[in-house]
């Protein structure tokens, strides 16, 4: 598979690390009312889509920045590559 | 029609003409009492053991493609019992007994052949981990024998004991490990099945269930709605799609795995081995193909085929391991879709939903589970209460921090 690096342009899958669906990004507050239930949430279940599935891979053996993919699971074909910086940041995320 | 010596005989007296279609190939009816989704080796088998053991009537299994084309079908046939932790053990224990009579049990050559696994180890380290998992089998009541190097060396000749970074340090053994041959698994239950009334329905897709107050009263199908009084779901790497459809989100995820055959050999190996210092396993078939296999590929998929990057490092691990394996010719390879669970190990449970119990997340190691995950499937489908080798592998598990991971690697499926 190749993933097209919004920086760096395409690059072979065997570089990244996988690191799961893309929802891990929205960490929650572990300080607040009811985290135990939200990490639960966090950490074990999952949607684990048959069609658009979206993710992140971590370039480690390359620029090492992380990236939220696009990805059909049932053909491996991949629709769209974004920074997951940008992406976090999108969803209102400061940092 | 029974199978035996004399019946082989007389049909080859005969022109095999008495044989006939080991299944029936039912219309659906309008309603069971049990309806099990899935065709796999866990569905036929909770289909049999529910009408044979546990004397239940009007029972249907669904199979949305034909049975046996999953990953029954597809598996590297390793059948053993060697865990370490308490919620396993047992369980994978009473699997292998139930193997042992499985032929007799349901009349049927599943080839089941106890040639021994052995389990190599390169460290020091190692050695330590294999022989506290070893005492913990003979705990529960399995075997298992630590071999020197000199006692691997006897039957495995050929391997690389002196490789300079993975040295053979020794193996542990279970003897009554070894393989079946996996479709017969699904054919033999099957047949077992129907003989007892059960309806198989293949090309019969579920897609839908129909629940009302909180209760499934049924599942809508290509062919139609069948209503049930309890439904078993045992879909495998489609757990978490078919769950979906009642609502549920499942700790899972659905990862590729391959499958490796090469060309047919003469007897080279005895048992089957697996490397201690990376992912490979390998097997001879009795047609003489080497069987073998590695990590899954290591991203969510539902695409029955796997990359090119995974095969290139099975085979380095086969290389470091058994360099004559570099002189054989590679026939075919294939890929399963596997339901990797959080923690690396099974659920058999109800759901939130009356009537709708739920079977999956068995990861790569679910064919040596398939006797006993139809047993205890259906003492629950059954009895309404979890059998006792069974009771640990609940849904809650997760919330209740009472994880059952034997790789110590936590949430991370792709690890497990
Ligand atoms: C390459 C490979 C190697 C493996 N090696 C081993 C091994 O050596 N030892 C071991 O113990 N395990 C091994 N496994 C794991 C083992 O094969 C599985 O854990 C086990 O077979 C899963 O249970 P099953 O047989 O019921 O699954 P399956 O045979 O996959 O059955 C599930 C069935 O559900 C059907 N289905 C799905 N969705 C629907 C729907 N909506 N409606 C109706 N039917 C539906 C599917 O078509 C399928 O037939 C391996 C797996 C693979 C892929």
């Amino acid at each position: 598979m190749l993933i097209e690096h919004p920086l760096l342009g395409p690059c072979d899958a065997q570089e990244f690390v996988y690191k799961g669906d893309a929802c891990l990004i929205d960490r929650p507050d572990g300080m607040a009312e009811g985290a135990e239930a939200a990490f639960y949430e966090h950490v074990y279940p999952r949607d684990n889509p048959a069609g658009l599935h979206r993710e992140l891979w971590f370039h480690e053996q390359g620029d090492r920045s992380w990236l939220v993919v696009t990805r059909n699971t049932r053909t491996h074909e991949i629709v769209k590559v974004e920074l997951a910086r940008d992406f976090a940041r999108a969803r209102g995320r400061g940092r | 029609m029974r199978y035996s010596g004399f019946r082989v005989l007389k049909e080859a007296l005969t022109g095999h003409k008495g044989w006939q279609p080991v299944w029936r190939d039912p219309e659906p009816q309008a309603e069971y009492d049990f309806v099990i989704v899935g065709g796999g080796g866990h569905g036929l088998a909770t289909a049999y053991y529910l009408a044979k053991e546990f004397r239940q009537s009007r029972i249907a299994v669904l199979e949305k493609g034909w049975i046996g084309g999953g990953n029954v079908g597809r598996n590297t046939t390793i059948i053993r019992s060697n865990y370490l932790l308490e919620g396993n053990q047992p369980f994978y224990e009473f699997s292998l007994k139930l193997w042992e009579g499985l032929e007799q049990d349901f009349n049927y050559n599943a080839m089941v052949s106890q040639r021994g696994i052995l389990n190599l180890f390169h460290s020091d380290a190692q050695r330590d981990a294999y022989i506290r998992r070893g005492n913990a089998m003979i705990l529960h009541g399995a075997d298992a024998e630590l071999l020197s190097p000199a006692q691997v060396r006897r039957a495995y000749p050929f391997l690389d004991f002196d490789n300079a970074r993975f040295p053979i340090k020794g193996g542990l053994a279970q003897r009554r490990g070894g393989t079946v041959r996996h479709d017969a698994v699904a054919w033999g239950y099957a047949r077992g099945a129907d003989r007892r009334g059960v309806d198989i329905l293949q090309n019969c897709e579920v897609t839908g269930f129909r629940i009302a107050q909180g209760r499934c009263l049924g599942v809508e199908t290509s062919r139609g709605f069948i209503g049930a009084g309890k439904v078993g779901v045992a879909v495998a790497g489609y757990s978490s799609h078919v769950m979906a459809m009642a609502g549920l989100r499942l700790p899972i995820e659905s990862h590729v795995l391959q499958a490796f055959v090469s060309e047919g050999l003469k007897p080279v190996l005895p048992g089957v081995i697996t490397f201690g210092a990376g992912h490979f396993y390998c097997s001879q078939s009795d047609k003489g193909g080497l069987v073998f296999g590695g990590d899954i590929d290591g991203y969510n998929s539902y695409a029955q085929r796997g990359n090119l990057p995974v095969i290139e490092d099975v085979v380095e691990g086969g290389m470091a391991l058994f360099p004559g394996l570099g002189r054989a010719r590679l026939l075919r390879m294939w890929g399963g879709v596997m339901d990797m669970s959080m923690d690396g190990s099974p659920i058999i449970d109800r759901t939130d939903i009356d009537g709708l119990y739920f079977n999956g997340g068995w990861c790569y190691g679910g064919f040596k589970a398939t006797p006993a995950s139809g047993w205890c499937f259906a003492h629950l489908l059954a009895t309404d209460a979890p059998h006792a080798t069974a009771v640990a592998y609940r849904f809650d598990r997760f919330r209740r921090g009472a994880m059952i991971d034997e790789k110590g690697v936590g949430a991370q499926p792709n690890l497990h």
